[in-house]
């Protein structure tokens, strides 16, 4: 399909006239893509593109937060964490003002630094905020594993750690009417689109696995408008997913981690949805287990975002007590946060 | 040699440091005086601007702290449609900074200075404990230049309908250069840091309508531009496929899910010039020292209705609209 004529496809998603249909993209990554390229301003009023739970720092329950501004505040301690995750409040803090409080907390780039800081200062324990999808759990393995050839004890993980297939289900049963879904791209990469083929067959609903640059969303979304009301699977980013993924990759999140439950910002807890560590390497853990609390600031309307139930502008907080300077909810922080994307490219 | 409190004391090693350091690479008739007050002949009408330079680290590809002090506060009296003629230095300096690091970046800051035309009239040096592991060096300048008032105001109350807007080359490179430093990250990404004097005067001598000119710093473009939009009560239009972006900072911007229209620059600047000028401003700027990549990359819609939003719009090589809005946060890096 790459090569169809681009403009063609834009000219008939622009006057696509149909039933309405309902797209989720289920990544923060396409979310953003689809702001920065304006494409909402590309289709016709017929065709809904919403956000689905795929940006990890939205997801993230605050007792995962919490659990992290009480490990920070301890001496022995330092938590290591992605820019996106600093400012996320929790119960009472994000991890940015426990580090104005004299927390030891540091931002960094790659999670593998927690080896090289924690080799250098064996009188600390480094803890990295390990949150993410199947996309990101392959780099926390790898860091465990240089832990553990290095004989590291001073390196933990907290963990909270989602897989998309079981929140996908849970969308569907419990969301509001999706027509089709532009399958995460990242997660197929890793997963192999296969594991897309096996729920699109239990949901009778069409996926196609997408890149993101613009172009190659508008074919996906064309191509979803096509494939309508029929299950099925269209791998539209074959460059770098194929149908069984990174089987390397998969091996070594296999040998670290299990499957378990986890608690999703708004959703609640997930039968099957996330991975933990394996008891084998429980002296890793910083205490991921069992951190399902989640505290909603009143009025916040994170949990019918992430599903899709209603639009992030529809929120009575959005753009008014809720911005990316004042957030209360993660979804207004993160720039791969529906709310965040709304906000600054003016989305409606 | 490391700088010392006694350095701060006043007494001789203060002169030893001033005389060996700051006054070897200052020479001028004004400052070689080292009254309490230099005393400079004026203008009916002088625009007068101060801002203080903290970077880590003082020297990056493209440029150091001293360089960085004398260009940032030149740019701005440039804005504002004066010519800069005057700074000063006042030079914080932490206890362990090696002397000759300092002498670098002091020879620097006259060169650039020599460069920008600017004579540095008066400092002051202050010696402070080491606060953190890498000893530091906060530089502030203050400016003055002086004011043509037979020439027409600039502003960013100024834009008129119908201006083209130009900026004066590539998006993002002073941002991309210290934050790649910084991460250790290696590429030949260098900082744009440099005084705009050439291109500013080059527009004035030849007549062009300046409505208004800005030096993209700190919040890149889309700050910069939202400004705009908002003082002039109008509507800006950009394409994306016009903005100019090096190729090795838009790859690493997308390494780190950075958006260059919120980049800091230290050597770009924005104009609005009438319409009817533009391509004449824009061969001017081009064939000016630091201009080379200027271009014109959107243009300014006015609002009849005085409660309209006023938007910048974006019109993205896609074929979309998308609305810059104003920047937030610290432009953090994605997560995945």
């Amino acid at each position: 399909m790459i090569g169809a004529d681009i403009n063609a496809i834009a000219e008939q998603l622009k006057n696509y006239d149909g039933e309405e249909v309902r797209i989720m993209e289920v990544c923060g990554t396409h979310t953003a893509s689809i702001s920065e390229n304006g494409i909402p301003s590309m289709l016709s009023p017929k065709i809904k593109l919403i956000s689905g739970p795929g940006c990890p720092v939205c997801v993230t329950v605050t007792a995962v937060i919490d659990k992290l501004v009480e490990l920070s505040m301890r001496e022995d301690t330092v938590v290591l964490t992605f820019g996106d995750l600093i400012r996320v409040k929790g119960t009472n803090k994000s991890l940015a003002d426990a580090k104005a409080d004299g927390a030891h907390v540091k931002m960094v780039y790659s999670p593998m630094e927690t080896v090289t800081m924690a080799e250098k200062d064996p009188d600390h324990t480094y803890v990295f905020a390990a949150i993410g999808f199947e996309t990101t759990a392959p780099v926390y393995a790898n860091v465990l594993n240089e832990a553990v050839n290095k004989g590291l004890d001073n390196v933990k993980l907290l963990t909270s750690l989602k897989t998309m297939p079981q929140v996908i289900r849970w969308v569907v049963n419990n969301g509001g009417g999706i027509d089709g879904f532009i399958a995460p791209g990242h997660v197929a990469a890793i997963t192999g689109s296969d594991i897309f083929k096996a729920l699109s067959e239990e949901l009778g609903l069409p996926f196609v696995v997408s890149g993101f640059e613009g172009e190659q969303l508008l074919l996906t979304i064309y191509a979803l408008l096509r494939m309508k009301g029929n299950k099925g699977i269209k791998n539209l980013y074959k460059s770098v997913v194929t149908s069984e993924g990174n089987i390397k990759a998969k091996e070594m999140v296999d040998k670290y981690f299990e499957p378990s439950d986890a608690s999703w910002r708004g959703m609640g807890k997930i039968q099957g949805s996330g991975l933990v560590l394996r008891k084998e390497y429980e002296k890793f853990d910083a205490g991921s287990r069992d951190l399902d609390e989640d505290h909603m600031p009143p009025g916040c309307s994170c949990a019918s975002v992430l599903v899709g139930k209603i639009k992030p502008s529809d929120c009575p907080m959005f753009g008014k007590m809720c911005t990316p300077d004042n957030a209360h909810g993660a979804c207004m922080v993160s720039t791969e946060g529906s709310c965040y994307n709304y906000f600054v490219s003016g989305r409606k | 040699m490391k700088i010392t409190m006694a350095h701060g004391s006043g007494g001789e090693s203060t002169s030893a440091l001033i005389k060996d350091v700051f006054s070897k690479y200052f020479k001028n008739e004004i400052l070689d005086k080292l009254e309490d007050s230099a005393v400079v002949s004026g203008s009916s009408k002088i625009a007068v601007t101060t801002d203080s330079f903290v970077v880590t680290p003082l020297v990056f590809p493209g440029g150091d702290i001293g360089r960085l002090s004398v260009c940032g506060t030149v740019n701005d009296i440039l804005m504002s449609g004066a010519t800069p003629k005057y700074i000063t230095c006042g030079a914080v300096l932490e206890e362990g900074l090696d002397i000759d690091l300092l002498d670098k970046i002091i020879a620097s800051m006259a060169e650039t200075a020599k460069e920008a035309g600017v004579i540095i009239v008066t400092g002051d040096t202050k010696v402070i404990e080491n606060r953190g592991a890498e000893p530091g060096l906060i530089i502030n300048t203050s400016g003055i230049g002086f004011i043509d008032e037979t020439k027409e105001s600039v502003g960013p109350y100024n834009l008129k309908d119908g201006d083209k807007l130009i900026i004066t080359g590539n998006l993002g490179d002073h941002h991309a250069a210290i934050l790649g430093c910084r991460m250790g990250i290696e590429n030949n990404i260098k900082s744009d840091c440099a005084p705009l004097g050439d291109f500013v005067g080059k527009l004035k001598d030849a007549d062009i309508r300046v409505h208004a000119m800005r030096d993209v710093t700190r919040g890149g473009l889309g700050t910069v531009l939202n400004e705009f939009a908002s003082a002039s009560c109008c509507n800006i239009e950009l394409s994306e496929e016009a903005l100019p972006v090096e190729p090795s900072v838009k790859e690493f911007c997308g390494l780190l899910g950075l958006d260059p229209m919120y980049m800091g620059n230290e050597g770009k600047a924005i104009i609005s010039v009438h319409k009817d000028d533009a391509e004449r401003a824009l061969s001017l700027i081009k064939s000016a020292k630091y201009g080379e990549n200027a271009a014109i990359i959107g243009e300014v819609i006015k609002n009849n209705k005085p409660d309209a939003d006023n938007n910048v719009i974006l019109n993205t090589k896609l074929g979309g609209k998308r609305i810059i809005g104003l920047m937030y946060g610290e432009g953090l890096p994605r997560i995945c």
